[in-house]
């Protein structure tokens, strides 16, 4: 009896340290924001080939772009595109690429007394933003909105406290669409707010919102749709009130005219379709891999630039438009 | 090499005891190292600058200092009249079992993770303070520490949570320091025909006095660093205002915040530097609290 168990114990710790040397492990970590798809992708990945691991740490953008850059990670993750400065970096060392993966939206949110649906022009939300705006019946908000019944309630602004992808997606636009914003603020994960309180990640935000009566905030969409928080439709660079969808998104990054970099970004892109606030989101890879990591790298890039965009929807992301996919896919084989 | 027993023994001990002690420079020397770059760009004005944009790179610690002490402060101007009455009860009053009963609970409070503390601020005590504002507004608004628009969140919400952070440290240690006053001192004072206030304003608070000290600044400890629940409530906004309506921004609650994205290395090393300089006000405290203790236990505070 006693040496059965032996045996058997033996042979399950073998069996265990045979799959152990199997498995190879892949590192990588960055931004938060697509963390819901990722961790889906690298599971189904796995399922697909029992033979690699692929661990991801949430950790925001700002901390991949600096670990991919020290090679203390195999992939990182960014919600911005990294700066020229950032990728003249002589620690990288030869070619960093941006291979983006899925797109996503970030929404105005508004907690208004008797109104649920919201039309927002590019300048007005610039100007509630920046604090010029105060009240809710102001006559800019009132002009898109004949048939809202609007409080004269005073509008308190909510953004993000922490540094993040959503703030930079956001401020980037606003940015874009108005010259004051861009002086006063500009864009970035962290800004300096001219207006408003700060909340702590996409919870804190649409807490502030649903309890702050005469609010108005800006979290991604699928956030707002998983708390049913009233999100405002934007008037996009055809001149058409858009409400955030996945098909909305998609037909953004259609409208843009794609580098060969992927380094670009689709705030108030044109068509008339396309919802203005959106944005890429990108896996950060070095083209020349040591060991074995760049061949697994390859093929994992090809099956999500393929297979893996099916499970995009469903997480509320939108998916790469044909073209770009085929485009990131080219440019993923070269990945060494 | 042969040693006895008592002298490896010592040498552990030693050991032990320098190595905390080198812990805390390396905290300092790592922290100065790393924030570097923005000591040299700001010089001392990084210190009173009261600008933050990390966008045009201008960095300014003011505001953050500005709200770290000001929320620690009123979290103790709360706290300390509450724990103290709290703490006599407890000792001198409430029936033995309730005591240890009331005790129990309050200690459990020092227990919680101060996140669930935030989430409760979040939930209960920033809907309560948007409440309550517009009649401070009202009523009190001729002074500009109560006036404002009532967000809820702000210096106010801030300086709450810090005082229910802070409530049990205070009580609970003072309630033991004050037990610990030797019953026959306590009795003589009534033998003579005190009552019981002024047995307590002239035995028990004095005797206590040093340890009730130590216990102040323990907790002045916890608010100063105290990071999650504070950025929950207090609307982390860089401004300097009059009013504890308005929102602000404490040292912890930047750097939990923007480390993570912070890309530039400009803007980490300024974050970092607010860590140094977040380690010096501590610093500064516990020498304060030292020099207090000691002047308590030298002034004939002992009876």
């Amino acid at each position: 009896m006693r040496k059965i168990l032996v045996a058997a114990v033996a042979a399950a710790v073998c069996a265990a340290g045979a799959r152990a040397a199997d498995v190879i492990t892949l590192n990588g970590a960055g931004a938060t924001f697509p963390y819901p798809i990722y961790s889906k992708w690298f599971d189904d990945y796995h399922k697909l080939k029992p033979g690699v691991q692929i661990n991801y740490q949430s950790i925001g953008s700002g901390g991949g772009i600096r670990q991919i850059t020290e090679r203390t990670v195999d992939f990182g993750a960014t919600d911005g595109p990294m700066s020229d400065q950032q990728l003249a970096d002589p620690k990288i060392k030869g070619k960093l690429l941006h291979i983006p993966t899925v797109m996503g939206a970030v929404v105005p949110v508004f907690n208004v007394a008797g109104v649920d649906s919201l039309n927002l022009s590019p300048e007005t939300l610039a100007k509630v933003f920046l604090g010029e705006i105060t009240r809710w019946n102001d006559p800019a908000i009132a002009k898109d909105n004949p048939s809202a019944a609007l409080p004269g309630e005073a509008i308190t602004v909510v953004h993000r406290s922490d540094g993040s992808g959503t703030s930079f997606c956001f401020t980037d636009y606003l940015s874009k669409v108005s010259r004051d914003w861009e002086k006063k603020a500009g864009k970035g994960a962290s800004v300096n707010w001219p207006a408003g309180i700060g909340g702590k990640g996409n919870e804190g935000v649409s807490g502030l919102v649903k309890q702050t009566p005469g609010s108005i905030g800006y979290v991604e969409l699928i956030y707002a749709e998983q708390n049913k928080l009233a999100h405002a439709a934007v008037k996009n660079a055809a001149g058409k009130f858009v409400k955030a969808s996945v098909e909305a998104v998609t037909a953004a990054a259609a409208g843009v005219k794609m580098p060969s970099d992927f380094r670009v970004s689709i705030v108030n892109a044109k068509g008339e379709k396309a919802y203005p606030i959106a944005t890429f989101t990108w896996l950060l890879v070095h083209q020349k891999n040591t060991g074995g990591a760049g061949a697994i790298l390859k093929d994992f890039l090809l099956w999500m630039l393929d297979e893996g965009q099916k499970s995009a929807p469903a997480l509320g992301y939108a998916p790469l438009p044909k073209q770009v996919a085929e485009k990131a896919r080219k440019l993923a084989s070269t990945v060494k | 090499m042969k040693t006895s027993g008592d002298k490896r023994f010592r040498l552990v001990l030693a050991a032990c005891g320098l190595f905390v002690a080198a812990l805390a420079v390396a905290l300092a020397v790592e922290l100065s190292v790393n924030s570097s770059m923005a000591w040299r760009k700001f010089g001392l004005s990084f210190v009173w600058g009261g600008a933050w944009d990390p966008v045009a790179e201008r960095f300014g610690a003011l505001p953050f200092i500005y709200g770290t002490l000001v929320s620690s402060l009123l979290g103790l101007a709360v706290a300390l009249p509450l724990g103290l009455g709290a703490a006599v009860f407890l000792a001198e009053h409430a029936p033995r079992r309730l005591s240890a009963i009331l005790c129990f609970f309050i200690e459990i409070l020092a227990a919680i993770p101060s996140v669930i503390i935030g989430l409760m601020g979040i939930f209960v005590l920033v809907p309560a303070v948007r409440a309550a504002e517009p009649f401070l507004d009202r009523y009190l608004g001729f002074i500009p520490l109560f006036k404002g628009p009532p967000a809820g969140v702000g210096m106010l919400a801030a300086g709450l949570i810090l005082a229910l952070m802070m409530l049990p440290y205070i009580t609970v240690i003072t309630r033991e320091l004050l037990l610990a006053v030797p019953r026959p001192l306590k009795e003589g004072m009534l033998a003579l025909g005190s009552t019981r206030w002024e047995m307590l304003c002239k035995v028990s608070l004095p005797y206590a006095g040093s340890g009730i000290t130590g216990a102040v600044f323990l907790a002045l400890g916890r608010a100063l660093g105290e990071t999650m629940a504070v950025t929950m409530v207090i609307g982390n906004t860089p401004k300097i205002s009059a009013s504890l309506l308005a929102p602000s921004y404490t040292m912890a609650a930047v750097i939990a915040n923007e480390m993570a994205e912070a890309t530039s290395d400009l803007h980490l090393h300024s974050l970092v530097a607010v860590g140094l300089a977040l380690f010096g006000i501590t610093l500064a405290v516990n020498a304060l609290a030292r020099i207090l203790v000691m002047k308590f236990e030298t002034s004939g505070a002992r009876i």
